[in-house]
């Protein structure tokens, strides 16, 4: 036994012995490599400061909201005399909360996030606590709901243009692929039935099984909400392939004006048939409407069982922190500051996106019309010189070294028509909006000169 | 039992069929089966009908089992993924009963009928149930009825307490470092970072997904206390992560593929199944340790399960050690680690050494030696096989806020790492507060010598009482288990009478604790007994539980 074994051992090393990785390791599915990150690096490079570095390369391609972060700050501080975030308990219950590692979340929490989520909604739909499912922020989320939907090599539709971060979380290491359902500016970049089914199509043709829709509502990087009908469009598409939707309600709190926006769950609410419902799954986190994204806090919701189940348990890999929970717990539930706060982030980002827009009107730039969300998307397709990626990423390039602003190109976002650009207004101060707006106005200025 | 279902239900299939004269479906495949088999036996050039009628009416069979078995809504999805081998098991939730050798042929007999009830029902049945994946099914099965999920639950509803509930469930099942030398170091150190909520401004926005490189400094000096500083460990080679699940986690889906598998001794830790298997579709090899040999790794048997699962076509990728292990608590020797180090190396693959318990070294013979240290000489090309992981949450008492790391010296892995920690951050608040805990290095030295003193206590409290009750454990010097040997007190030297002792544990001693097949030990009647959670009062109580359920064995036997 022992003499075949060492042969059988030389035989085994490769010739330079250097121990291989796995194929997620070395892929790049991540995504990384593409514009949209590497615009950021530029920034990372030269950042602009108002005082420090006027001209500086300043950030528009991070959707972060810091516009309404004083009401949050204003809410925490005042909260918190000494010793009361933990409670009158003080440091024990800061004892409890440190060993707390159920997947099932606090409870106190997860009722916070159903009764947040709700009047975001404006009471038009409910949630039930039980069916939340709490992970590191929304990027865990969508992913773990791939993982449980789909098998590797599936599929899941998305319609374009989407969040590129997409390409990563749902692909990465799940084996799942994106097949994009094609959606162009003729109508608003609205989903139509007949680009559905041309991407279910698609799918079949390459003998690709399809698993599920994922939308973004309201979309990123379209910055609107997706009507009413479209939804009911998309339910009833599901029901006949028998597939899921899965709905990510990020913006959801981000939307101008409550009564433009229609959620899934407002739909799935009057619906009694479980075998309708339970196809349906909503993603939800507090980085984008409260401007938490460091606080890493996201949500699975599932009107399926067996998913919520499986998600509690794989959110081991995930958990939020007991302690992030408990500090957000309180602020969730008062509903009176939850009320003001959400109105006013509503207004803020309104008035932040007609100040946007406006402007690039007045230096003759059209956007999509827009009413949610943290940017606006930018037509420039009149200034390319050539209609293609290519050109499309010329330009971006041009703006990112010339006009020093980092925006992101529509290609990263897997748009079918070149030209378009995401732009974030709401992670800067007023004045650097400005500062951003005057460097536009002056480069198509000297545009028309030549 | 999977294994004979098909065939009895073959038999009374075709008995009812060749019963049966005509009728649709399924019944009239019978006559043609009959008739062409006879025509290939008398040569009347049914050949070609002979074979495929036969798979056609196995076809069949398997559409009529599949419909009349009971409905599982979540069974409808085919097999998780075509390139894994048959060893990759759906039985592989959580502890699972099951710990023949042969699982692995069970589950090449059950992989041939998913597949195809895989073509048969297509998704196109609208107001069907819609289906999900595969690892659902592996995730759910097996879950709530483990031992390890229904004592959970037990202590869940029923928990112990010394004043409100002294007849509750004593958990001595998961490990939470609760009754520690917490008290005053946290009101002593964390107060100010606690209490005053933390301004919010500066941990709002988007940080590094693999940590703020201060709280990594903190984590690179707790490691390094951990060793008595032997190894200094260098903050830019971590990457801090949401757990350590998620740690092993990531390092799986870095060092393998899909259908690839690692080797793994036994015992081991009950969270291994899901944290290297669930999502990544690699496979764990056991690795079986005897009593005999204290439960050491054998480096022959290490070799013939890798030459075994050679064989039989799976690609073992790396080598999964625990050390302090769990549940055994032993230190692996310098000597046990260089000969991993040597295996790894002439196998050309990775080691993966869960240190998750460094700061819990408790016991005063032995020394613990971090993987870290082995390598700390070697060539790049073997240090580059070496991933440490490490849970703060363990050696803190922060569970809750979940904070782990992967060390390694493979540029790539961390690379990749880093990114897939987008994916499992650890929480900025928490960071800050971590930070504020552990940078101080004196407050860290005496956390970790007062945290030993106190385990070590405790445990020789439990094991000197374990003894009185003729209980034997393996000696102990790190962590937070007792590896208990209560083979006397089984019925029979089986995994079942291993169940039904724990059985009696949980509902006459009202005891937690986990029996040795959750941790995929191949002897029955070995537990693993936490005792952590325990303070020096609880130990006479948990010791009047368990004689009490020693003499109903004894009684019985």
């Amino acid at each position: 036994m022992g003499l075949p074994l060492m042969m059988e051992r030389s035989s085994n090393n490769n010739n330079n012995n250097v121990v291989e990785l796995s194929r997620v390791a070395v892929s790049d599915t991540h995504g990384e490599d593409s514009p949209y990150f590497a615009g950021w690096k530029a920034y990372d490079e030269n950042p602009y400061d108002e005082s420090h570095n006027p001209s500086g390369v300043i950030q528009m391609g991070l959707a972060e909201n810091q516009v309404s972060f004083d009401l949050l700050e204003t809410y925490l501080e005042k909260k918190n005399p000494e010793g009361s975030m933990w409670g009158s308990k003080g440091a024990p219950g800061f004892r409890e909360n440190a060993l707390f590692q159920d997947y099932h979340g606090l409870k106190t929490f997860r009722q916070a996030m159903a009764s947040f989520m709700e009047q975001i909604r404006g009471g038009k739909a409910r949630f039930d606590p039980d069916r939340i499912v709490l992970t590191a922020g929304a990027t865990a989320a969508n992913e773990l709901l791939t993982f449980i939907l789909a098998d590797p090599n599936d599929a899941l539709l998305v319609p374009t243009p989407y969040y590129p971060g997409f390409d990563r979380d749902l692909r990465w290491r799940t084996g799942v692929k994106i097949v994009p359902i094609h959606c162009d500016s003729s109508n608003h970049f609205q989903i139509t039935p007949e680009a559905l089914e041309s991407a279910y199509q698609t799918a079949r043709d390459a003998n690709i099984r399809v698993r599920g829709v994922l939308i973004t509502n309201p979309s990123n990087p379209l910055g609107a909400t997706v009507q009413k009908k479209v939804l009911e469009d998309l339910l009833d598409f599901c029901v006949r392939k028998n597939i899921h939707l899965v709905s990510d309600e990020i913006y959801s709190g981000s939307v101008f004006h409550a009564s433009e926006f229609t959620s899934v769950a407002e739909i799935v609410e009057n619906i009694d048939d479980v075998s309708v419902k339970e196809r349906v799954h909503i993603v939800y986190s507090l980085s984008k409407d409260l401007g938490l994204p460091g606080f890493r806090v996201g949500t699975i919701y599932s009107y399926n069982d067996n998913v919520v189940r499986t998600a509690r348990r794989m959110s081991s890999f995930t958990l939020v922190s007991s302690q992030t929970q408990h500090m957000l717990a309180s602020m969730l539930s008062d509903e009176e500051f939850t009320e003001k706060y959400i109105r006013i982030n509503r207004e803020r980002l309104r008035r932040r996106y007609e100040t946007i827009v406006e402007g690039l009107k007045k230096a003759g730039i059209e956007c999509l019309k827009g009413n949610a969300g943290l940017f606006c998307w930018m037509n420039l397709g009149f200034l390319l010189e050539k209609k293609t990626k290519d050109g499309e990423l010329q330009l971006w390039d041009v703006i990112l070294k010339e006009l020093k602003l980092n925006i992101s190109p529509g290609s990263s976002c897997h748009c079918s028509e070149v030209g378009w650009f995401r732009v974030c207004f709401a992670n800067m101060s007023e004045n650097t909006l400005e500062i951003a707006l005057k460097r536009i106005h002056e480069f198509m200025d000297r545009r028309r000169r030549f | 039992m999977t294994r004979t279902e098909p065939n009895r239900s073959r038999s009374s299939n075709s008995d009812s069929e060749k019963n049966s004269g005509n009728g649709g479906g399924g019944r009239t495949t019978a006559m043609r089966v009959i008739v062409p088999l006879q025509g290939v036996v008398q040569g009347r050039g049914g050949l070609f009908l002979g074979s495929v009628i036969p798979c056609a009416f196995f076809y069949f069979l398997q559409f009529y089992l599949k419909r009349n078995r009971k409905n599982d809504e979540s069974d409808n999805s085919g097999e998780q993924n075509s390139s894994a081998s048959s060893s990759s098991s759906p039985n592989s939730g959580l502890p699972d009963p099951t710990r023949s050798q042969s699982a692995g042929h069970l589950t090449e007999l059950t992989g041939l009928p998913r597949s195809l009830s895989r073509i048969l029902l297509s998704p196109r049945n609208s107001g069907g149930a819609v289906s999900v994946s595969g690892r659902v099914n592996c995730v759910l099965k097996g879950g709530d009825s483990s031992p390890y999920y229904v004592g959970q639950k037990r202590v869940e509803e029923d928990p112990y307490d010394e004043l409100g509930n002294p007849d509750g469930v004593i958990q001595l099942g998961l490990s939470q470092n609760i009754k520690l030398s917490f008290d005053d170091w946290v009101l002593e150190n964390a107060k100010e970072a606690i209490s005053d909520g933390l301004s919010i401004s500066g941990i709002a926005s988007y940080e590094p997904s693999d940590g703020l490189l201060e709280l990594k400094m903190a984590v690179a000096g707790f490691m390094s206390e951990a060793t008595k500083n032997s190894v200094s460990f260098d903050p830019s080679q971590l990457v801090l992560t949401s757990g350590a699940s998620s740690a092993i986690e990531i390092l799986s889906f870095c060092l393998a593929d899909s259908g690839n598998a690692f080797l793994v001794p036994t015992p081991c830790s009950p969270g291994y199944d899901g944290d290297v298997k669930w999502r990544t579709g690699v496979d764990i090899i056991h690795v079986p340790c005897r009593s005999a040999d204290n439960f050491n790794m054998s480096m022959v048997v290490l070799d013939r399960a890798f030459y075994q699962a050679k064989k039989r076509g799976v690609r073992i990728r790396g080598i999964i050690i625990s050390n302090p292990s769990n549940p055994m608590g032993s230190l692996l020797s310098r000597e046990n680690l260089y000969a991993l180090l040597d295996f790894a190396r002439e196998r050309n693959i990775h080691i993966i050494s869960n240190e998750i318990f460094a700061g819990s070294v408790h016991g005063e013979e032995g020394e613990f030696v971090s993987m870290a240290e082995i390598v700390d000489t070697e060539e790049n090309i073997d240090r580059e096989r070496v991933h440490i992981v490490y849970d703060l949450s363990k050696d803190l008492s922060f569970p809750g806020l979940r904070s782990a790391a992967i060390y390694s010296f493979n540029e790539s892995v961390l690379s990749a790492s880093r990114k897939l920690t987008t994916l499992s951050p650890v929480s900025s608040p928490t960071q800050h507060l971590l930070i504020s805990a552990i940078s101080n290095p004196k407050n860290v030295q005496r956390l970790v010598k007062t945290n030993r003193q106190r385990l070590q206590s405790i445990y020789m409290e439990l094991v000197k009482g374990l003894k009185e009750l003729g209980i034997e454990c393996t000696k102990s010097n790190g962590g937070f288990y007792c590896w208990a040997d209560m083979r006397g007190l089984i019925s029979s030297y089986s995994e079942k009478g291993e169940i039904e002792l724990w059985n009696k544990l949980l509902n006459i001693g009202k005891i937690n604790v986990i029996p040795g097949s959750c941790c995929h030990c191949i002897e029955p009647g070995w537990f693993r007994i936490c005792f952590s959670n325990l303070s020096e009062r609880d130990v006479p109580v948990v010791m009047n539980r368990i004689r009490k359920v020693c003499q109903t064995c004894k009684s019985q036997n």
